[in-house]
C-alpha cells in the first residue's frame, strides 16, 4: 500500500525533518507511527497525502510512484486517501451531513446519493440523529467521529490519521481506536500517528518509531509492565 | 502504461464504487455547474447589504458609458441629417455697383440648387456690425465703410449634403464680382467638434470606470477567497480540484457583473427618458421632428454580456492570484 525508499525531507531553512526513511505498509495493514513532538510524524503523513514533497527518495502508493506526481493529479490521488486530523478540519458553517458528504459532492454525486451515503457513514461512526447539527455544537469526540465519517465515506483503501486522539480523554481515545480497528477489519489500510505511547501499548499493532526524523524502530510495542 | 492502469484499479479497488461511465461523468459535471451557479447566487444574498452596494456601484460605473453611448448615437443621427452647408456667404467685391449686384442676385435665383438669396448691403452690414460690437464709437471715426456687401445663400435641401454643397461652392466661385465664398457650417461643425472631443473624454472615463469595475469585483472576490481560506484548504484535502473550488467564485463574479449590468440598464433607461422630455420640447421649439432612440435589444444584450464578462474576468484574476495558491497545511 505504502512504500518509502530512502525518503528525506528538508524544509527550507531547517535541518532534516525526515532522514532516509524506509518502510512498507502492506495492503489491509494497520500500524502506528510514533515519536516525540517534532520527530517528523506529521511530515511523513503529509508526504503520503502530497501536502509536502520529498526532498530525496521515492514514495510509492499502491504501485504508483508519487514522488514526482503532477500537481493536477493530486486531487484525484487524495480521493483515495481518507485523512483525519487532530483539529478535525470540519467546516463550521455547514451541517454535519454536509461535512460528511463533501468528498461525494466534489465527485459530482446527486444530492440524494450524497445524503444516503452520508447517513450510512454517520451510522458507522455512531452519530445517527446528529446529521443536522452544526459541528460546533458537538463534543470533541463527536467532532472527531464526523471527521472519520467524512474520511471513510468514499471507502478509500487507505486511512491516515494525525494525532486523532490528541484532544480526547483516554476513554474516548479508545473508542476512536476501536473504530479504526473495525475499519481495518473491512480491509482499509490504516496509519495512525500519535505520541500517546500509553494508547499504543494497549493495542498490539505494528509501531513505527521516529526520532529526529530517523526511523529507529519498526515492530510491536511492548506493554511497559508486561 | 498498462501496468499503471492496473495499479490505479488496485488503488481504487477494495470495497469501493465501480467506474463511472462517460455520460455519467458529463452529467455529473453539468449538475455541479448548475448547483454551483445557483448556490453561488443565493450565497450573494447572505450578505444582502454588501452585495447590493457592490452591485449598485458596478451599475453606476457601467451606466455612464452606456448612457453616453445612447446619447452619442442620437447626436450622430442629428449631425448626420445635416452634414453639409446650411448657409453660404458670398462677400462681394467693394467696387461692385448696385445694378450689377441686382443682376447677380437674379442670376443666383435661377440656380436650381439655391433656395433663397438674401442681400446685405455694405450699409446694412455696418449697422449690424455696430449693433453687435463695442467698436461702434470707433467705427464713427472711419472715413470709409470697411465692410463688404454680402449675399447670404441658402442651398436647397438636396444641395445641403457635403457633395452638393461642394459643387455649388465651385460654381459660385466662378461668378464675377464675388471676392470670397464662405461656407457656413459652423453649428454643425462645432457640434461635431464638441462631440469628437467628448468622445475622447468619455472613452477615457469609460475605460477608467471599466477598470474600476474590474478592481471592485476582483477585490470583492479576493476578500471572499481570503475569508474562506479554511474551507478552501479542507476542500483541497478531500480531493477537490482547483476548477471545482474556483467555480463558485467565478460564478459570483459573473453574477456581480450581470446584476451590475441590469442596474446600469435601468439607470441608462431612466437617464435617457429624463433627457428625452427636455430634448422633445427643445426640438418642438424649432419645429423639428426628432425622437430619441433608446437602447436596442442587441445593445442591451451587449451591455449585459460585457458586464458579465468583466465580472468573470475580474474574479478569474483573483482566483488565479489567490485561490490557486492556497495549499492545505
Ligand atoms: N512547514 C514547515 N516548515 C519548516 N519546518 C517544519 C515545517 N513543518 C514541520 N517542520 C519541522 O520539521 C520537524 C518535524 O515536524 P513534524 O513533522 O510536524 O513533527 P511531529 O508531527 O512529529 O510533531 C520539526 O522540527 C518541525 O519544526
Ligand atoms: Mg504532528
Amino acid at each position: 500500500m505504502i512504500l518509502f525508499e530512502e525518503v528525506s525531507k528538508i524544509y527550507a531553512g531547517n535541518h532534516g525533518a525526515l532522514k532516509q526513511v524506509d518502510f512498507h505498509l502492506k495492503q489491509g495493514e494497520m500500524a502506528f507511527l510514533t515519536g516525540h513532538s517534532g520527530s517528523g510524524k506529521s511530515t511523513l503523513l503529509k508526504l503520503i497525502s502530497l501536502m509536502e514533497r520529498p526532498t530525496t527518495g521515492r514514495i510509492v502508493l499502491n504501485g504508483n510512484d508519487i514522488s514526482n506526481i503532477k500537481g493536477n493529479d493530486i486531487p484525484y490521488l487524495r480521493r483515495h486517501i481518507g485523512m483525519i486530523f487532530q483539529d478535525h478540519r470540519l467546516l463550521m458553517n455547514r451541517s454535519v451531513l454536509e461535512n460528511v458528504g463533501l468528498p461525494l459532492l466534489i465527485e459530482g454525486y446527486s444530492r440524494y446519493e450524497i445524503k444516503r451515503r452520508s447517513l450510512a457513514a454517520l451510522e458507522k461512526v455512531g452519530l445517527m440523529g446528529k446529521e443536522d447539527c452544526a459541528p460546533i455544537h458537538l463534543s470533541g469526540g463527536e467532532q472527531q467521529r464526523v471527521g472519520i465519517a467524512r474520511a471513510i465515506i468514499n471507502q478509500p483503501p487507505l486511512l491516515l490519521a494525525d494525532e486523532p486522539t490528541g484532544n480526547l480523554d483516554p476513554k474516548l481515545s479508545l473508542e476512536i481506536l476501536s473504530l479504526f480497528e473495525s475499519l481495518n477489519e473491512f480491509g482499509m489500510s490504516v496509519l495512525i500517528a500519535t505520541h500517546d505511547l500509553g494508547l499504543i501499548a494497549k493495542m498490539r499493532y505494528r509501531t513505527l518509531t521516529l526520532k529526529d526524523g530517523e526511523m529507529i524502530n519498526d515492530g510491536l510495542m511492548r506493554e511497559r509492565n508486561g | 502504461m498498462a501496468n499503471q492502469m492496473e495499479d490505479k484499479k488496485v488503488l481504487s479497488g477494495s470495497p469501493r464504487i465501480t467506474k463511472v461511465s462517460f455520460l455519467g461523468r458529463v452529467s455529473a459535471v453539468i449538475r455541479q455547474h448548475f448547483q454551483q451557479a445557483f448556490s453561488s447566487f443565493s450565497e450573494l444574498w447572505k450578505t444582502p447589504f454588501a452585495t447590493l452596494m457592490t452591485i449598485f456601484v458596478l451599475g453606476l460605473a457601467l451606466s455612464l458609458p452606456s448612457a453616453f453611448h445612447v446619447l452619442y448615437k442620437n447626436a450622430e443621427r442629428v449631425t448626420g441629417q445635416w452634414d453639409g452647408a446650411s448657409e453660404i456667404s458670398l462677400f462681394l467685391k467693394k467696387d461692385i455697383s448696385e445694378p450689377r449686384v441686382q443682376v447677380l442676385i437674379n442670376k443666383l435665383a435661377l440656380y436650381n440648387d439655391i433656395d433663397s438669396v438674401t442681400y446685405i448691403s455694405r450699409h446694412q452690414a455696418l449697422e449690424e456690425f455696430k449693433e453687435m460690437s463695442s467698436f461702434s464709437k470707433a467705427l464713427n471715426y472711419l472715413d470709409e465703410n470697411p465692410l463688404p456687401a454680402v449675399l447670404v445663400v441658402v442651398p436647397t435641401k438636396e444641395a445641403m449634403n457635403s457633395a452638393g454643397s461642394k459643387l455649388l461652392v465651385a460654381k459660385l466661385e466662378r461668378e464675377q464680382g464675388i471676392d470670397l465664398v464662405r461656407v457656413d457650417v459652423d453649428w454643425i461643425e462645432k457640434l461635431q467638434a464638441i462631440l469628437s472631443l467628448l468622445v475622447d473624454i468619455v472613452i477615457a472615463i469609460a475605460v477608467l470606470l471599466l477598470i474600476s469595475v474590474l478592481l471592485i469585483v476582483s477585490n470583492t472576490i479576493r476578500l471572499n477567497i481570503l475569508s474562506q481560506r479554511d474551507e478552501i484548504e479542507v476542500l483541497k484535502l478531500v480531493g477537490a480540484t482547483n476548477s471545482f473550488i474556483q467555480r463558485p467564485y467565478l460564478y459570483v463574479g459573473a453574477w456581480y457583473g450581470l446584476l451590475g449590468g441590469v442596474i446600469a440598464w435601468l439607470l441608462t433607461f431612466a437617464m435617457v427618458t429624463w433627457l428625452q422630455s427636455g430634448v422633445m420640447s427643445l426640438m418642438g421649439l424649432y419645429q423639428l421632428q426628432f425622437e430619441i432612440s433608446l437602447m436596442s435589444f442587441n445593445e442591451v444584450m451587449t451591455l449585459f454580456g460585457v458586464a458579465t464578462g468583466l465580472g468573470f474576468v475580474a474574479s478569474y484574476v483573483s482566483v488565479k492570484q489567490y485561490l490557486v495558491k492556497i495549499e492545505p497545511k
